[in-house]
């Protein structure tokens, strides 16, 4: 499945530059050298870290996109760091649990 | 044989905000040069922690990449306080990482290990009180 397809399915974009990008699996996570180290190349992430941090990981750790759970905010100046950068972050209303099990239907 | 190509960097110990920019730099030339994903998203990575490492652990250093038709070097290079039992360091979860670092999502003592799990060889000297340089290799 595509990123952009997610905001067909409660999913809402923050930074959206490469929405055509395939998600293949997830990764979950907020130690970000956990994440450095075991997410694979174009998987979905799913944390609730919002600091600039995640946007380089994300970058560097070739996600396919960064989905912040719970709601968590990130502030504009980041959303337009990730732009700027090719990251596509996604916000989800629901806690991480409950997140992932939907991504799991969807991309199954 | 062509002229291996080198690019140098300095990393600011001041802003770990900003850190990583040297790595993610890195990856925009490998991307120019044709190298294949899976190559570039292991020298990325690789980099990053130690870069990242520069900057919590050391107060900045430098960082010098070369690309030749056989490997990619990356010789990460610091005057920070050094690492007194290497070994130790070396091990999954080992941290000094202070709690406003670990705040941020650093300090799960995972980066030296990724280092080494992405790189085809690493090496590390290191002398506490004069400074650690680290010498990784992924072999093309
Ligand atoms: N360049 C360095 N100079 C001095 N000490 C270092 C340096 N790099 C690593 N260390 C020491 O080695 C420890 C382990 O490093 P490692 O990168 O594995 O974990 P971390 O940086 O603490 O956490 P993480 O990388 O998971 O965010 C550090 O906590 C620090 O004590
Ligand atoms: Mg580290």
């Amino acid at each position: 499945m595509r990123v952009e397809e997610l905001l067909e399915h409660g999913f809402e974009a923050l930074s959206l530059p490469d929405g055509g990008r395939e998600i293949d699996g997830v990764y979950i996570g907020d130690l970000l050298s956990w994440v450095m180290g075991r997410a694979q190349m174009d998987n979905a992430w799913i944390t609730i870290m919002n600091n600039v941090n995640v946007i380089a990981v994300a970058t560097l750790a070739d996600t396919s996109c960064v989905i912040l759970a719970e709601d968590v905010e990130m502030p504009e100046e980041l959303v337009e760091t990730a732009r700027e950068k090719g990251v596509n972050v996604l916000r989800s209303s629901q806690p991480i649990f409950e997140t992932a099990v939907k991504l799991a239907g969807l991309i199954a | 044989m062509s002229d291996p190509l080198v690019f140098h960097f300095d990393v600011d110990g001041e802003n770990f905000t900003s850190a990583g920019q040297a790595s993610t730099q890195v990856k925009k030339n490998l991307r120019q040069l044709g190298l294949s994903p899976d190559i570039i998203r292991r020298v990325s990575i690789a980099m990053y922690e130690g870069e990242i490492n520069m900057v919590i652990h050391a107060d900045g250093g430098t960082a010098d990449v070369m690309v030749t038709e056989e490997y990619v070097e990356i010789v990460l290079k610091d005057h920070g306080p050094g690492i007194p039992n290497v070994e130790q360091a070396m091990q999954e979860g080992f941290s000094t990482a202070t709690d406003s670092i670990r705040s941020l999502g650093f300090g799960a003592g995972m980066g030296l290990p990724n280092m080494k799990r992405y790189t085809d060889s690493m090496k590390i000297d290191t002398v506490v009180g004069v400074g650690t340089t680290i010498t990784m290799r992924v072999n093309l």
